[in-house]
């Protein structure tokens, strides 16, 4: 982390964020590296699979009626036994495997960007209060991000998961444990956000332009929003992507442990969890394509995020 | 620490077996998923901790192969009248101090089996006297007459009084105690197994019984029992031959089990019924759409739904044939008359007329509560039940957790928290009048009646058949008096019952050992090549 920290004055120099995406090194760096060219292609596959998972899915997993229990565990179209329209085969309550594996991975990515979205603003916001105001308030939210950086983010997300569901009660419709699992994720993983901003501010903070922006008798919220967190948004960005698949692969873990998304509306970990007793029983299937997808969808993502980090590191252009 | 102790003690176990494997000594190994915890008899109501007792440990009476009733430290008995039973027990039978068994064990064992921290507190009325009338006679006076009063007794075992006493152990050992009693780690009974060790989570070593009084029935020396927690584990040291036989065999593995040259599947009806229960007590569902008003209160809706649910289906896909439908909510084995009742037939068009009838054309939406952990396969069943009835426009929102929290909601002590519910049923007393009592009894808020009624059905004529079929003695008038009682509850659609799972203990080959319905590993009829 320490390096991206170091690298902020410099990229900070450019005033705006779309300008710097598409600006020439970036996209030359792109284009040169092979492997960044097919993660970018997975995952704008993934996007777009997920989105028009309805249009595509011959059948609607979350829905029970469209389930036949007669169906259950065909296996793939190409093994013996395989039946059309169950391309991927079907698990032990004859849900399509292709159609619960798209309907899942739309759950899986809406989980991990509205998990990453709150963790940036919470940390972002934090961050920026941190390093602006320095002081008593700055001490009070670092200690708090230096004790919970001492914990696995997946212990935290457990355990506000937990808290959580048992303030709101035993019986919880699929969109609140949905809202939970954003929740949980967000406050699991705002502390890398905030060190961040806050070592960025701590150095902007001191410059010319902040100094003028006071000088006229600007009020501080309007100087962090409108001065500050422009330039201290690009290694956001990097942790972004980056948390982006930690969040998607805490999702499943949850949901692997039990605590996550029902069986009746599975995510990519739900799917795992369920297809984990088949492992030893000749029935791979159930646990292999979903295992495959999300392994593969974040290794993508992953690999997006690494290029992104060195491609905005001056020391390595 | 605990692992390192476990893994120590295996390799222990292995190096022994290795170094020290007379071909003349026969050793049997098996493995469970669960703990055999305390060696107190007293401690803990569960099947298959009471059938490990029943190695060291007798009752008055015994159970059959059939599990019919046969004397067991009791010769003979009689009522002289239905408030007087006498036992004549068995003499010269010793326990393995080699003390005498007489009267005052039996008696000193009545007044302990129903002391505070007893876990089977049940088998015998609190209010019942004993007397003793000679060392091998007893009498029981009873304050009700009670024709099942000695149903239960193949698991309540004699202690020695002496034995108890000098040890100090003459309370029973609670299920909550943190520090064992001697009791708890030792054992003194009159079986055909001597408890050699005993190392609660780890393993327990039996050794054969040369002076006991019955005819021998097993030709092993030694039996050796280590739980193992995982299934795939517990698969894996079956077919490597580390264990003679495991249980249970997971239903996804039987095919491995069986296609290994040494190894198979032992396969039987269990007595334990799974059924869905409603929530037919309060006015207003607590997870519905409807308001103001109980769709489960109506007959037609608990039909239209005992219509959707296929339970053919479910035996065949679900449990892979591993099930046997019910008729009822009692195994078909703990009732002769239940071959006059049949398993509901599935008719989705009459199951959608009724809803209509009773006012909901369109479905309705209900809250579903299911263990993950507790019956076979429970959590895939309640995933069935909930597409075959949106077949009839039911929304089934399902909510399935492990069986720590499912039970700590749908208990009394949860205050029946449920609309409805998945749970499975074995009587204890192996007869019709316990399911009457404890899942159809009418209860109040409290769990007063029947405790384990979640959903409070309530037919006060039923209960009062129940009531007289308990003291009822004769029993042609007492089968035909359940039959009837049966029909009342059917005609009721009080639950729906969906199968009893089948038992799947994994044994290799060489093993030939009596598999009883009621799922006790019974080591006296293990029998080794």
């Amino acid at each position: 982390m320490s390096d991206i920290a170091v690298t902020v004055p410099e990229t900070a120099k450019t005033p705006s964020l779309g300008a710097r995406l598409f600006d020439s090194d970036l996209w030359a760096s792109f284009k040169r590296s092979k492997v960044t060219m097919a993660a970018a292609f997975l995952t704008l596959l993934f996007f777009l699979v997920a989105i028009l998972a309805g249009v595509l899915s011959p059948q609607d997993p979350f829905d029970p009626a469209q389930l036949e229990l007669l169906n259950s565990r065909i296996p793939p179209l190409w093994e013996s036994g395989g039946q059309a329209p169950f391309l991927l085969g079907t698990d032990q309550q004859g849900r399509d495997m292709l159609s619960a594996i798209l309907y899942g991975l739309r759950i899986s990515l809406v989980v991990g960007f509205l998990g990453v979205a709150f963790s940036a603003t919470l940390g972002i916001g934090l961050g920026l209060v941190a390093g602006y105001f320095g002081g008593a308030v700055d001490a009070v939210i670092m200690r708090i991000a230096d004790v919970q950086l001492t914990f696995p983010a997946i212990l935290i997300a457990l355990l506000i998961d937990g808290v959580v569901k048992s303030i709101l009660g035993n019986q919880l419709d699929p969109m609140t444990i949905l809202g939970v699992l954003v929740f949980s994720i967000g406050l699991s993983f705002w502390v890398q956000y905030a060190r961040t901003v806050r070592g960025s501010v701590m150095v902007e903070k001191n410059k010319d332009y902040v100094a003028a922006a006071r000088l006229i008798g600007l009020p501080a919220l309007v100087i962090m929003l409108r001065h500050v967190l422009p330039n201290v948004l690009g290694p956001v960005l990097v942790i972004a992507t980056i948390n982006l698949a930690l969040a998607i692969i805490t999702e499943a873990t949850l949901s692997f442990l039990g605590s996550g998304m029902p069986q009746t509306m599975p995510s990519l970990g739900t799917l795992i969890r369920i297809g984990n007793n088949f492992l030893f029983s000749g029935e791979w299937w159930i646990v292999a394509f979903p295992g495959i997808a999300l392994a593969t969808l974040v290794l993508a993502i992953n690999l997006l995020g690494d290029w992104l980090r060195d491609a905005l590191n001056p020391r390595l252009r | 620490m605990s692992i390192r102790k476990t893994l120590l003690a295996a390799v222990a176990a292995t190096l022994l077996a290795a170094a020290a494997d007379p071909a003349s000594a026969k050793t049997f190994r098996f493995a469970f998923q669960g703990n055999y915890q305390a060696a107190d008899p007293y401690t803990l109501n569960e099947t298959f901790t009471l059938g490990l007792h029943a190695a060291v440990y007798e009752g008055l009476t015994k159970r059959d192969k059939d599990l019919k009733i046969i004397p067991g430290l009791a010769e003979r008995w009689e009522t002289p009248d239905p408030l007087r039973w006498r036992f004549h027990l068995r003499k010269g039978v010793k326990f393995h101090d080699g003390s005498d068994f007489t009267a005052d064990d039996v008696i000193f064992s009545a007044d302990r089996v129903r002391a505070q921290g007893s876990d089977v507190k049940t088998r015998i009325p609190s209010d019942s006297q004993w007397v003793k009338v000679d060392d091998h006679t007893v009498d029981v006076v009873l304050k009700t007459p009670n024709p099942i009063l000695h149903y239960e007794w193949d698991t309540w075992y004699i202690m020695s009084k002496k034995w108890a006493e000098k040890n100090n152990a003459t309370a029973p050992t609670s299920a909550s105690a943190t520090t064992p009693s001697y009791a708890a780690l030792n054992a003194n009974g009159t079986g055909p197994f001597i408890l050699e060790s005993h190392q609660p989570g780890v393993k327990t070593v039996w050794k054969t019984n040369p002076s006991w009084w019955g005819k021998k029935e097993h030709n092993i020396d030694e039996a050796i029992f280590t739980p193992i927690g995982s299934d795939a584990t517990r698969v894996a040291a079956l077919l490597s031959g580390e264990v003679d036989l495991m249980d249970p065999v997971p239903l996804q593995d039987i095919q491995r089990v069986n296609s290994n040259a040494n190894t198979q599947v032992l396969t039987g009806p269990e007595l334990r019924t799974i059924f869905l229960g409603f929530d037919q007590r309060r006015d207003e569902l607590k997870y519905s759409n409807v308001k103001g008003k109980n769709p489960f209160k109506d007959v037609r809706v608990r039909q239209a739904f005992s219509k959707a649910i296929d339970v053919n289906l479910i035996k065949d896909r679900v449990m892979r044939g591993a099930s046997v439908p019910a008729a009822l909510l009692i195994s078909p084995l703990l009732f002769e008359g239940s071959k006059e009742f049949k398993t509901a037939a599935v008719d989705i068009d009459g199951a959608k007329k009724l809803l209509a009838e009773a006012g909901y054309p369109q479905g309705f939406e209900v809250g579903m509560d299911c263990p993950t952990d507790r019956y076979v396969n429970d959590e895939a069943i309640c995933q069935a039940a909930v597409g075959m009835l949106a077949r009839i426009g039911v929304k089934v929102n399902l909510n399935a957790q492990p069986k720590t929290k499912y039970f700590a909601k749908v208990l009394a002590t949860g205050g029946y928290d449920t609309s409805f519910y998945l749970l499975g049923w074995t009587p204890g007393s192996f007869d019709s009048w316990n399911v009457f009592a404890n899942i159809t009894g009418c209860r109040d808020d409290s769990g007063k009646g029947g405790p384990f009624n979640f959903g409070g059905y309530c037919n006060p004529k039923l209960d009062e058949l129940a009531a007289k079929i308990l003291v009822e003695t004769d029993t042609a008038k007492r089968n035909a008096m359940i039959a009837e009682a049966w029909k009342m509850e059917r005609a009721d659609v009080s639950h729906i019952p969906l199968h009893q799972q089948t038992l799947n203990w994994g044994v290799n080959k060489k093993v030939k050992i009596v598999q009883r319905a009621d799922n006790q590993i019974l080591l006296y009829w293990v029998n080794m090549d």
